[in-house]
């Protein structure tokens, strides 16, 4: 590596650092758009006992689900987790814990802790579960939640495009969660469908700058679809 | 006759006005895009960071990065546009989305609504369902009146978890349609053949009835 250029060309470069007990931050909204080969080097780690922070766990066999398999996620934080049988019985084993969030609180907890805002005030889950234990405070007549922000020892991105600095540009939906995981790591890695050289892309159309990205890895990807829905057997 | 899930989706539909914003949850809220009324438009939201979702594709258009908050293959309507998680639930959260459709377990006579836990069974999550109640301007709660056993869904006081306070204005269910509003349920429809007493006596909260109620149309 020199300079900006952030490429490397292995897995185990790219996750170089990942220790037992760290926070892994994952972008991904079910299994679209997410870190499919970073996930797999997580796993051929074997790092374990770990806090994982992503919409969503994957299914069984496929995306996050493939940590279960090996017990290597102590805690998740997540909005629904509703997609695997392992997670369900790992659940019920008190082998795993699950600190339930809501979608929007979820994004902008990381939002917020790449941003250095260590704390936000949201209406969202006021007088329910959620509010257990948080403070809450009365703002202009509404009563909101005091929600701590969240930052990772890393981050796992995927991106469509990056170029060799880190700047990238995600596609269609497969963007959701990512450019807040992105710039909530301690060190993020991204994995692309393609590495451009810099310039190649347009300055004003990069979602996430360079500046937020540590490593950036070239992925194949297999991107399978939770529900195929098409017009002939729906409508 | 209680209405069917197509007909509760009709008559929410009837509620939708040219320009409107509107996410629609999942079961028979998603249902409601069939039937938006000739002559408006109408721009989706779906809360994984998609404004103006379009039908499900042909088979040939299926792409895995182009998804629904259902996690379901769909298209882009024209003139719609794509952006993150934190994007989506700021419009939700900032009141920008004009109405919100989703479906509950229990609503109550003050506005809350519980669709997300049952307690001793498996809890998969809440989504984004507490940021569409805790931002949506105008809400609307599609739900069956009473449960499989005849209980009432429509309370004094949820029984289960919370998902929001205070925060539904309007509910269509099977048999009525009502508005909350005073710490009350009032009466405004009822669904064709439907007597208002059977609408009683199938309501637990506080239920205010004036007048000759109207039986509902669909058109």
């Amino acid at each position: 590596m020199a300079g900006f250029d952030k490429v490397v060309t292995s897995y185990s470069e790219a996750m170089a650092g990942l220790e037992d007990g760290m926070t892994v931050i994952a972008g991904g909204f079910g299994l679209c758009g997410i870190p499919e080969g970073l996930i797999a080097q997580i796993k051929r780690q074997g790092t374990r006992g770990l806090t994982v922070v992503s919409n969503n766990c994957g299914v069984d066999g496929f995306g996050l689900g493939v940590l279960l398999e090996d017990k290597q996620i102590s805690k998740m934080v997540a909005s629904y987790v509703g997609e695997n049988a392992l997670f369900e019985q790992q659940l019920l084993n008190g082998e795993l814990e699950v600190e339930l969030t809501p979608q929007g609180t979820l994004a902008e907890k990381m939002r917020a802790g790449g941003a250095g805002i260590p704390a936000f005030y949201t209406a969202t889950g006021v007088g329910t579960p959620v509010a257990d234990g948080k403070e809450t405070r009365n703002i202009n007549g509404r009563d909101y939640l005091l929600e701590p922000s969240i930052t990772g020892d890393f981050a796992i991105v995927k991106a469509w495009k990056a170029d060799r600095y880190g700047n990238c540009i995600y596609r269609h939906t497969a963007m959701n969660f990512n450019p807040m995981a992105a710039t909530a790591g301690k060190i993020t890695v991204l994995e692309v469908e393609e590495i451009v050289e810099p310039g190649e892309l347009e300055p004003s159309q990069i979602h996430t700058p360079g500046i937020y990205i540590d490593r950036v890895i070239k992925g194949e990807f297999e991107k399978r679809i939770e529900k195929v829905t098409t017009k002939q057997e729906n409508q | 006759m209680a209405l069917s899930r197509e007909q509760i989706a009709k008559r929410v539909a009837m509620e939708l006005q040219d320009g409107y914003y509107v996410n629609l949850g999942i079961g028979i809220p998603t249902l409601v895009a069939n039937y938006v009324p000739d002559g408006i438009e109408v721009m989706l939201q779906s809360e994984n960071g998609l404004l103006g979702m379009g039908p499900y594709p042909s088979a040939d258009q299926v792409d895995a990065d182009m998804i629904n908050a259902g996690k379901e293959t769909v298209t882009a309507a024209t003139g719609a546009a794509i952006f993150s998680s934190a994007e989506s639930f700021a419009m939700i959260r900032g009141g920008h989305v004009d109405l919100t459709v989703l479906g509950a377990f229990e609503v109550d006579q003050n506005g809350n609504i519980a669709s997300w836990m049952i307690p001793k069974k498996l809890v998969k999550g809440m989504g984004g369902a507490m940021d569409l109640v805790a931002g949506a301007k105008n809400i609307i709660c599609t739900m069956t009146h009473a449960n499989k056993h005849g209980e009432s869904k429509l309370l004094t006081e949820c029984s289960l978890p919370l998902t929001g306070v205070g925060c539904i204005n309007k509910v269509i269910t099977d048999l009525a349609l009502l508005e909350i509003k005073d710490g009350a349920f009032h009466l405004l429809e009822r669904a064709p053949g439907v007597s208002v007493d059977e609408i009683i006596a199938k309501t637990q909260g506080k239920l205010i009835v004036s007048g000759d109620v109207p039986e509902m149309t669909f058109s």
